[in-house]
């Protein structure tokens, strides 16, 4: 492995993650088209939300984290696929965002045909979000997207079995996924007929999604000959079985109810087709195009492989808290409260000097800033003009200014 | 580098681009400022242990969720657009800009998770704790600004690499990205555009109830609620003016063409006058205000300053000069007027320690809130408009990027239609949020 293939492998990371996490914030989208009927229906479609809407917003960044690493470490590879595939990328960008809105309306609408009518807009968006995206992967996988500024046909590039295909995958796995995760919260809340009820679809979308992963390899045989010679080929055949195995595994889990368990699992299963794809294909990256060919130079690499393992640093302990509250049931409703705040302790604000510091902050930056020309000069100029309006405004204080009727 | 390829709809493609981000960045200036507001009041809340103050926090984060899931899918239609759209500009140069990009995106990793934990976590958390996990999202807005405007400051003062036969070599990110003079004006003004915009739109909000309401006095709720986003706003409107001096003076040393067709200058001047207001036709402004000397002055400080005119490039070099001329007035028109308004507001609330009761005050904070948004994205037009006919000033012109792909007037129109209805579902929201009963004050 060469320096040039690092981001690569981030990247491919990203997009299992992104794949295990908002592909199962898809699907609990999409469950909610088949909640059921009456008051047991309603109670299905608010689990689905409540239970993915603390971490969708950061499960969906992992897209963005992908897209920026591909530009910065493999530049002409980004502008080939989403100029040659322009279509379905726009349809994502289409799912994305209505998807995203009517989540944003959730917290304005009440009850009755208002409710329904962005549930059906937010349920719809999360089908057609993953299956573009799904689509997308499957045309670059069938190598159908040459290198140039949109050398590719509009249509036939993704209008063809092996992308439809993975837009389909895409789909039925988010749901799977979704609805293991929802059995596994129903249960942590104690709540047995929910449950039930998402158990019941796990398995389902399970068996479904195992037979499109099987028959898909026809599909692919048929339509993306290399690809497949890739799949099978025997250094890397461990890849598709492990994935096979693992996805065994998950629906033995699910029905004996260790959810937890199969979620990891679950995870690995789609972690290992992402890896039997990447083995199929190096080292090419776009037909003609190897990895090696399409990297930045030297430099952008280092920098990205250390910005990269800095933010990870950050990033890992962050989503352990947020994952942890949530999965311990923190954010449930009825979660228990930890009481009242403490007892405040007032005292008096003296806030004369305040102001005239702040005064003279504004007056000595405004001044500097604009008579000086040296970069420092600025920098402190700058440094003064913030403060100044971080001390006028506590030598305002705007709160209590509020405590007595108009002038 | 992919080879340039003839695109018959540029102008839609780059009204395409202008559309998205005229409906991002009003959203992320509740991303750059909000947090820190609410966190005050959280603050507050815990300090006088008032629950006027914690009512208040709530609620405002239910906004800052809303409004944060809206800009989180615009500012995502934005990044598949730098390939959508340019994926001439992504392939040349993602080497050199990206860094900024991929740094950002740890930025907004933390600020989805911390706004995640904070608004879910009321009551849950235990309340000091809860008011420190804002402390992230604040942080985030900062460095989100701070990377993303590296980028374009980037654009517009291009460095940190080396052209041969066409083809990007010698590569500096961290001098092209953070190396460069020209971040730091953008950065500050947009950041201190964020606390306005956010700052008098939320003013404006309770204005507006005010003075729907005239005949009954209004609710220490109701006036704290005024008073503290007003506060902000009204400090840092006059700091924007010198702020935005600044910044001109910045454009004066490193795109004179920029400034010349934000002035309407045609040949370069000694001595060169201001014209306020008018219209730029064959080579000079009609009817405008003429002040002489006075962009010598302030672009160089001195009374006869040289000024470089419009005739030193080729009309191909040239950016559309009345949309600059006109975006850059609106700019600073409604910059002054707020500025204004911030000084006259401080003086009545430092002197009287009470709001103004006068009813125009409140019509014009009403006005103040949409006018920041028209400053604020007429601001962005200067710059970016101001930068055409290049994507890289002076290395990559926009039709050099634009994608080969068609059908771009289909996007055009499909993205209209769907941000209108993103329009209408936000107006909705903030209704009804605005209008649902206050939670218990506990
Ligand atoms: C609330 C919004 C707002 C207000 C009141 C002002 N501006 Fe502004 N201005 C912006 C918001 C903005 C911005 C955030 O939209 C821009 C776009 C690019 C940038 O860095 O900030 C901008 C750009 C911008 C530029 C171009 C910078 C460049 O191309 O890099 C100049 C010269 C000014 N401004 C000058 C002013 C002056 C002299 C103002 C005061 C009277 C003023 N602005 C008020
Ligand atoms: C002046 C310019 C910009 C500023 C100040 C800015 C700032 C921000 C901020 C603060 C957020 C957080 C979300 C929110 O508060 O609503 C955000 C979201 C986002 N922005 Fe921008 N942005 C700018 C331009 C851009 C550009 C040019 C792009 C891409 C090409 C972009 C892509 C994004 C994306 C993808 C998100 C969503 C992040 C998430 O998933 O959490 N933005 N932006
Ligand atoms: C800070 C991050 C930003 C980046 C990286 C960025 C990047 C770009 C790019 C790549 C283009 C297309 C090429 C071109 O026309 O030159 C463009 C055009 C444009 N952008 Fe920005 N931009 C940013 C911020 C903004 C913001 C905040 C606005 C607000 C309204 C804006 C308004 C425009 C407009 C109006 C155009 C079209 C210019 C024209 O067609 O004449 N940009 N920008």
């Amino acid at each position: 492995m060469a320096l040039h293939d690092v981001p690569l492998i981030f990247v491919l990371i990203g997009l299992t993650f992104y794949a295990v996490l908002a592909g199962a914030d898809f699907g609990a989208g999409m469950w909610l088209l088949l909640a059921g009927p009456g008051e047991a229906g309603h109670h299905r479609r608010e689990h689905a939300h409540t239970a993915t809407a603390p971490v969708w917003e950061a499960n969906h960044v992992w897209l963005i984290f992908v897209i920026t690493v591909l530009w910065t470490a493999y530049p002409t590879v980004f502008g080939s696929i989403a100029s040659t595939l322009a279509l379905p990328m726009f349809g994502a960008a289409m799912g994305i965002i209505l998807r995203g809105a009517s989540y944003a309306l959730y917290s304005g609408v009440r009850k009755g045909r208002e409710l329904r009518a962005t549930e059906t807009v937010f349920a719809l968006s999360s089908v057609i979000a993953p299956f573009f995206l799904g689509t997308l992967v499957g045309a670059v996988a069938a190598r159908r997207v040459p290198v140039g500024n949109a050398a590719g046909r509009l249509f036939s590039s993704w209008v063809s079995p092996v992308p439809i295909y993975g837009g389909v995958l895409a789909v039925a796995t988010g749901a799977y996924l979704a609805a293991v995760f929802l059995a596994g919260d129903a249960r942590r809340r104690g709540e047995q007929d929910l449950e039930q009820a998402y158990r019941t679809r796990a398995l389902a979308a399970g068996v479904l999604a195992g037979a499109l992963a099987i028959g898909g390899l026809l599909v692919v045989r048929h339509d993306a000959r290399p690809l497949y010679e890739g799949l099978v080929h025997h250094g890397h055949i461990a890849a598709p079985i492990c994935s096979a195995l693992a996805g065994v595994a998950t629906l033995a889990l699910v029905a004996r109810r260790a959810y937890e368990p199969a979620r990891v699992i679950a995870a690995l299963a789609v972690a290992a087709i992402v890896v039997g794809w990447a083995l199929a294909q190096s080292p090419i990256l776009l037909p003609g195009l190897t990895v090696a060919r399409a990297a930045a130079p030297h430099e952008t690499l280092v920098l990205v492989v250390i910005a990269v393992l800095a933010g990870a640093v950050i990033l890992f302990p962050s989503l352990g808290l947020l994952f942890g509250l949530t999965l311990r049931g923190r954010f449930d409703p009825g979660a228990p409260s930890p009481g009242p705040p403490a007892a405040p302790a007032t005292g008096a604000d003296r806030t004369a000097p305040l102001a005239r510091v702040a005064g003279a902050c504004a007056l000595a930056g405004a001044g500097v800033l604009v008579f000086a020309d040296a970069q420092w000069a600025h920098a402190v100029a700058v440094v003064a003009l913030l403060a100044a309006v971080v001390l006028g405004f506590f030598a305002l204080r705007p709160g209590e200014l509020a405590d007595e009727g108009d002038a | 580098m992919l080879a340039p390829v003839h695109q018959a709809y540029l102008l839609e493609a780059r009204q395409m681009q202008a559309l998205s981000f005229a409906v991002h960045i009003p959203l992320v200036c509740f991303g750059i400022a909000f947090p820190a507001i609410i966190m005050f009041v959280e603050w507050r809340a815990l300090r006088t242990g008032d629950p006027l103050y914690r009512t208040l926090a709530r609620r405002w984060s239910r906004v800052m969720a809303a409004l944060f899931a809206v800009g989180v899918i615009t500012g995502t239609l934005l990044s598949f657009e730098m390939g959508l759209l340019w994926p001439g500009f992504t392939a040349a140069f993602g080497s050199v800009f990206g860094l900024g990009f991929a740094l950002e995106g740890f930025s907004f990793f933390l600020e989805a998770i911390f706004i995640g934990i904070y608004v879910y976590g009321w009551d849950r958390l235990k309340p000091r704790t809860h008011l420190l996990t804002g402390i992230p999202i604040v942080i985030a807005g900062f460095t989100g600004s701070l990377f993303v405007i590296a980028v374009d400051a980037w654009m517009n003062h291009p460095g940190g690499f080396r052209l041969h036969d066409g083809k990007v070599t010698d590569v500096r990110p961290l001098r092209a990205l953070f190396g460069n003079s020209y971040l730091w004006h953008e950065l500050i003004h947009m950041y201190i555009a964020g606390y306005i915009v956010t700052g008098f739109l939320l003013a404006a909000a309770y204005a507006v109830g005010r003075l729907r309401s005239r005949e009954r006095p209004a609710t220490r709720y109701e006036r704290t609620a005024l008073a503290i986003p007003l506060a902000i706003a009204a400090l840092a409107s006059p700091v924007q003016v010198v702020v935005g001096d600044w910044a001109a003076r910045d454009v004066a040393t490193t795109q004179p063409i920029k400034l010349a067709a934000i002035e309407g200058l045609y040949r370069t001047t000694r001595g060169a006058p201001e014209h306020v207001l008018g219209w730029y036709t064959a080579g000079q402004v009609k009817y405008g205000i003429k002040i002489p000397h006075l962009l010598s002055l302030l672009s160089f400080h001195s009374w006869n300053a040289k000024v470089i005119g419009l005739d030193t490039v080729p009309p191909s070099d040239r950016p559309p000069i009345n949309i600059v001329r006109f975006s850059f007035q609106t700019m600073v028109g409604i910059g002054t007027m707020l500025a204004v308004l911030g000084l006259l507001t401080l003086v009545v609330m430092a002197r009287t320690r009470r709001l103004p009761g006068n009813v125009w005050f409140y019509r014009a904070v009403a006005a103040a809130g949409p006018l920041s948004v028209v400053a604020l994205i007429a601001g962005w037009v200067t710059t970016e408009v101001g930068r055409q006919p290049w994507v890289v000033y002076g290395v990559m012109r926009t039709s050099q990027a634009v994608t080969g792909a068609h059908g771009i007037p289909f996007g055009y129109g499909a993205l209209v239609v769907v941000y209108l209805a993103v329009a209408c579902a936000v107006v909705f929201i903030l209704r009804r949020l605005a209008r649902s009963p206050l939670p218990a004050a506990a």
